[in-house]
């Protein structure tokens, strides 16, 4: 039964939610005693306010959209992929040893190297909870969660010792060869005497985020592959009976979505560190979770919610840079936003739709 | 290793296990009654941080455990809300639980105490402190027994000997009260006990509430009896190791003890790597010694060893048919 119209549920929805989130935010900022609206001002300054904040709302943005995008990957067959996190550190691995143990000649080849590298070992840190989904029924949550875990320890023991620069004490592999580095924006938008987004870290892997997301709308809705996806999702007997195998399904779903998940890592390990270290995705998978929710997990939706969220990030570094309120604070407003976008979605739409209901039968 | 040792160990393995079993408690009265919970984590941070800071504010650790038990039950409030109520994903509510304790922390640790999202070290009457029992003193001269007593059983907190008592309680509750029985069916079969004209929701809402006062507990523990301070991300993954052991477990009180009893000792040899390095002659990577109760739930889960086979209704919102 169609209660609400289409534009209602893309849009009216999800702003609802947003606009929840964002009130409960300026209420925890105001009870630590400090001016919300002063707050936000200063974070769209931060944020957008210059070319070098733009740099850095988009070289967030750019993390955001790789995990975003593998979360609502996974959404699409009903599966949860938590796990974005782990296969973000794996991507970095695989980022890694391709950068350092193969002579690439030319930037755009060790582009293309690493990618490959960086969603196979994406790609592979999700096929073991994937097939434990599909073949023991053990739940990919509690899997992909334990697989976090487990990366993190995994990287931790590489960095301190076989990928370690010998005779350093910094838990971080050697910097990459100059041959593998990515223009970033500083370098590309560099006309004569001007210079955009000087010193800021977004670079080209933002254009390979834009075009993830148009390579994963067309295999959701313009593929066989795609729609298998789909149906699984919507009706687990509905797709058997249709003659879609689950396993196929669930592996390949969640193969594709770590292999996104590991992707971030070109942008912030290749583009930006240019070396592997600890703790460079630094929740960016999580922050996955709430992207795909915002973005109603579709691409494009993804995209703009990797944008509002690559702005909050921005400006709250810049919020604790010149106030005393603490980079944590964008911790809150993700939470909140995965609570009413997520968990809380029927609390917004069941008196929506009771409204629109309304609305229609006043009509008749 | 010798045996004085060997005692320091286990003791350590106690400690370190009482956070996680309350923990995994909590979780076993939830996912018993169909509503998983993987915000046990954000629930005992949430905890931490409140208990260790209304006991440095008025001195008194059991208000603190009070305060703490009360930010546990808000969290599960939300919790029950978003899940039983409005019917959402359990999964993401519980995702948004444990962002929104280790943000709320460190943001209101940081405006109220301005120690860089600590709070102030507790001592005295502000924190838990270790309890003799009767006789520890006089019996410790006993060979191999008297340590035994005095190191092992007796001489921690009374919130220890709280979480180890929870074990057959639990177990009493689950398995001979009616409550008990309700609950389990409630999480294997909502219809029935709806057919039955017992109210899902209010079982649901009390299994979920029960989840919170022992992530309370758990929490406060933290803070106030293993720590004497609350600091940033202090829960350190430990919800995740009590859903971890609740698998391991499978959902059964007794071996919820024995589960949290291993992951504990893991815990404690971690701490101590030149004893393993003694014992079996190399070193081990304190890591893998951090990552094994996941690898070895992840085995269980592989099916290797038996089958972990979760309450039937788990994560799944219960709809009345109309």
């Amino acid at each position: 039964m169609e209660t609400m119209p289409k534009w209602a549920d893309v849009i009216l929805i999800p702003l609802i939610s947003v606009i929840l989130a964002a009130v409960l935010s300026a209420l925890v900022i105001l009870a630590i005693g400090e001016n919300p609206w002063s707050a936000l001002k200063l974070m769209v300054e931060g944020a957008l306010g210059s070319t070098y904040g733009w740099g850095y709302t988009l070289y967030y943005a750019t993390n955001f959209i790789f995990t975003g995008l593998a979360v609502s990957m996974a959404f699409q067959a009903r599966l949860f992929n938590i796990g974005g996190e782990g296969q973000a550190v794996l991507g970095g691995l695989g980022v890694a040893l391709a950068c350092l143990y193969i002579p690439w000649p030319h930037w755009t080849l060790a582009l293309l190297g690493a990618s490959l590298m960086a969603a196979a070992f994406g790609a592979a840190w999700a096929a073991i909870p994937a097939y434990l989904q599909a073949k023991r029924g053990s739940h990919i949550v509690i899997t992909t969660i334990m697989f976090n875990f487990i990366a993190a320890a995994l990287l931790n023991y590489l960095l301190i010792g076989p990928l370690k620069v010998p005779g350093s004490m910094e838990p971080a592999t050697a910097t990459f060869p100059a041959a593998t580095h990515l223009p970033s924006f500083q370098d590309m938008f560099n006309f004569g005497g001007t210079t955009f987004f000087r010193g800021a870290p977004a670079n080209i892997t933002f254009f390979v985020g834009v075009a993830a997301c148009i390579a994963i709308w067309a295999l959701i809705w313009r593929t066989r592959l795609g729609y298998e996806m789909r149906s699984y999702g919507q009706s687990e007997a509905a797709a058997k009976y249709a003659g879609i195998s689950p396993t196929k399904i669930i592996m390949i779903t969640m193969l594709i979505s770590g292999g996104l998940a590991g992707m971030m890592a070109i942008n912030n390990v290749q583009g930006e560190a240019e070396r592997l270290v600890l703790n460079a995705v630094e929740g960016a998978g999580f922050i996955g979770i709430a992207v795909a929710l915002m973005g109603r997990s579709h691409p494009f939706g993804v995209l703009l919610a990797a944008l509002l969220f690559g702005f909050l990030y921005q400006g709250g570094a810049e919020l604790a840079l010149w106030t005393s309120i603490p980079r944590e604070l964008i911790i809150v407003i993700q939470a909140l936003v995965i609570l009413f976008t997520g968990a809380l979605d029927n609390m917004v739409r069941m008196p929506l739709e009771r409204l629109f209901l309304t609305i229609k039968r006043a009509k008749q | 290793m010798d045996f004085a040792t060997l005692l320091q160990m286990l003791d350590a393995t106690l400690r370190l296990a009482t956070p996680l079993l309350l923990a995994c408690l909590a979780g076993l009265f939830s996912e018993r009654a169909g509503i998983f919970d993987i915000g046990l984590e954000g629930k005992m941070l949430a905890a931490a941080f409140m208990s260790a800071a209304i006991a440095a504010v008025t001195g008194d650790v059991w208000l603190g455990l009070l305060a703490g038990i009360g930010a546990s039950l808000v969290l599960s409030a939300v919790h029950g809300l978003a899940s039983i109520t409005f019917r959402g994903n359990q999964l993401i509510s519980g995702v948004a639980i444990n962002f929104l304790a280790a943000g709320l922390t460190v943001v209101v640790a940081q405006s109220w105490f301005r120690q860089g999202g600590r709070t102030p070290q507790l001592s005295g009457d502000a924190r838990f402190n270790p309890i003799t029992l009767p006789f520890a003193e006089t019996l410790r001269e006993v060979p191999v027994l008297g340590p035994i007593y005095y190191e092992l059983i007796s001489g921690h907190t009374i919130l220890v000997y709280v979480a180890l008592a929870m074990v057959p309680l639990t177990w009493w509750v689950l398995y001979r009260t009616r409550f008990g029985l309700r609950l389990r069916a409630v999480g294997e079969n909502p219809a029935a006990v709806d057919t039955a004209g017992v109210s899902v929701v209010a079982l649901r809402f009390a299994a979920v509430g029960i989840c919170g006062v022992l992530c309370g507990i758990a929490g406060a523990y933290l803070a106030t009896a293993l720590q004497a301070s609350f600091v940033k991300d202090m829960s350190a993954g430990r919800g995740y190791i009590a859903l971890a052991a609740l698998i391991f477990a499978k959902w059964r009180p007794w071996y919820a003890l024995y589960a949290c009893l291993l992951f504990g000792f893991l815990q404690a040899l971690s701490l101590r790597p030149d004893i393993i390095t003694n014992v079996i002659g190399f070193r081990v990577n304190g890591q893998l010694l951090d990552v094994l109760p996941f690898i070895l739930t992840v085995i269980i889960l592989a099916g290797f060893v038996g089958k972990a086979i979760p309450p039937r209704a788990g994560g799944q919102p219960y709809v009345k048919e109309r």
